[in-house]
């Protein structure tokens, strides 16, 4: 199995169409022991789609706004695994008023930065305590080379998530520590649902060589799956794209 | 077997007191979910989350949006129970 033994610390888990459920259930068809992570009310959700999973799995609180949180996770994480081999990241907000790029305040576009781009570095760092060579950090990313309609702050954001990602790699590598990161093509997720007009991108599937299922977040997820594994071992600060194709062809 | 109307209304109704410490005798049919019980989407996702373990069935997102009241609930999973 891929992740035989692997011990895997995966953020994101809300409902059981979310990517992180699917990397959840994936890597523990495939070996692995999964710690969840979850906060404030969305706490109750996890919990009760966790016993949707194949085995159980623990949900502890982590707000990546809260210092407290971030400083003790090692320690929490410790009451469940001794060590950690690999970590998702799939966390990302923006306040409403992010959507609108001429018109967001500052305010609404440094939570967006916090949650969405920061917290790959500050999650990072909370879990490095737990973590040797070998392990993994791998992050979700919705392809940030392009200003698409209506993702606005929140496609910045992902900007500086991917670039967060190739600074962890420089500054993790020596440890051994890869971190990479899938760019999944749209997935109508309980996320994507918050954004404004998400409906526009059920056209990338004809513009897409493999098309597109925008209701399967599978695919998005083995890749997930594949880079925790020990199989990229020599791959660090990519990005590896779950999209159809859809980034490598003009129309 | 099949739950009547009545025992999925009594089910629901423990659920929601659960999610929002609401009184089950609170959660009657008529009642709107987001004007007279005052839930909130993400309460509702708890409730639907919950309702969908313990009477197994599966609400859909698209769906979850038609059940404005609780007798619109109560007779999804009715017609929909496993």
């Amino acid at each position: 199995m891929l992740l035989e033994g692997k011990k895997l610390l995966i953020t994101g888990v809300l409902m059981d169409t979310s990517i992180a459920f699917h990397v959840a259930r994936l890597a523990q068809e495939q070996g692995a022991e999964v710690v969840l992570t979850s906060f404030g009310r969305t706490m109750r959700i996890t919990q009760a789609i966790a016993r949707r999973l194949p085995a159980p799995a623990p949900v502890i609180e982590l707000d990546v706004q809260d210092d407290e949180h971030l400083d003790t996770l090692a320690d929490r994480v410790g009451e469940h695994v001794d060590h950690l081999d690999g970590v998702l990241h799939s966390i990302g907000f923006a306040p409403q008023g992010a959507f609108d790029f001429l018109g967001a305040s500052w305010e609404d576009v440094a939570t967006a930065m916090q949650v969405s781009a920061y917290s790959l570095k500050s999650l990072a760092v909370a879990a490095l305590p737990r973590m040797s060579a070998g392990g993994a950090v791998v992050g979700l990313t919705f392809d940030a080379q392009y200003a698409w309609p209506v993702y606005d702050w929140m496609g910045v954001s992902k900007a500086a998530f991917e670039a967060t990602s190739r600074y962890l790699a420089r500054d993790l590598g020596p440890k051994g520590i890869r971190s990479n990161l899938v760019s999944a093509g749209p997935i109508s997720t309980t996320a994507a649902k918050s954004i404004p007009e998400f409906d526009q991108f059920a056209r990338w599937s004809e513009h897409s060589p493999l098309g597109w299922d925008v209701k399967d977040p599978v695919p998005a997820a083995q890749a997930c799956v594949a880079l925790l594994s020990d199989w990229f071992p020599a791959t660090t600060g990519e990005i590896v794209h779950v999209d159809g194709g859809f980034h490598a062809t003009g129309f | 077997m099949a739950r009547s109307e009545q025992e999925i209304l009594e089910g629901l109704a423990e659920i929601v007191n659960e999610e929002t410490g609401l009184e089950a005798e609170e959660v009657q049919m008529d009642k709107s979910f987001t004007e007279d019980l005052d839930i909130d989407s993400l309460s509702m996702m708890t409730i639907v989350v919950n309702a969908e373990d313990k009477f197994g069935v599966r609400i859909p997102d698209d769906e979850v949006k038609n059940l404005t009241h609780v007798k619109d609930a109560v007779s999804y999973i009715a017609n929909n129970q496993g």
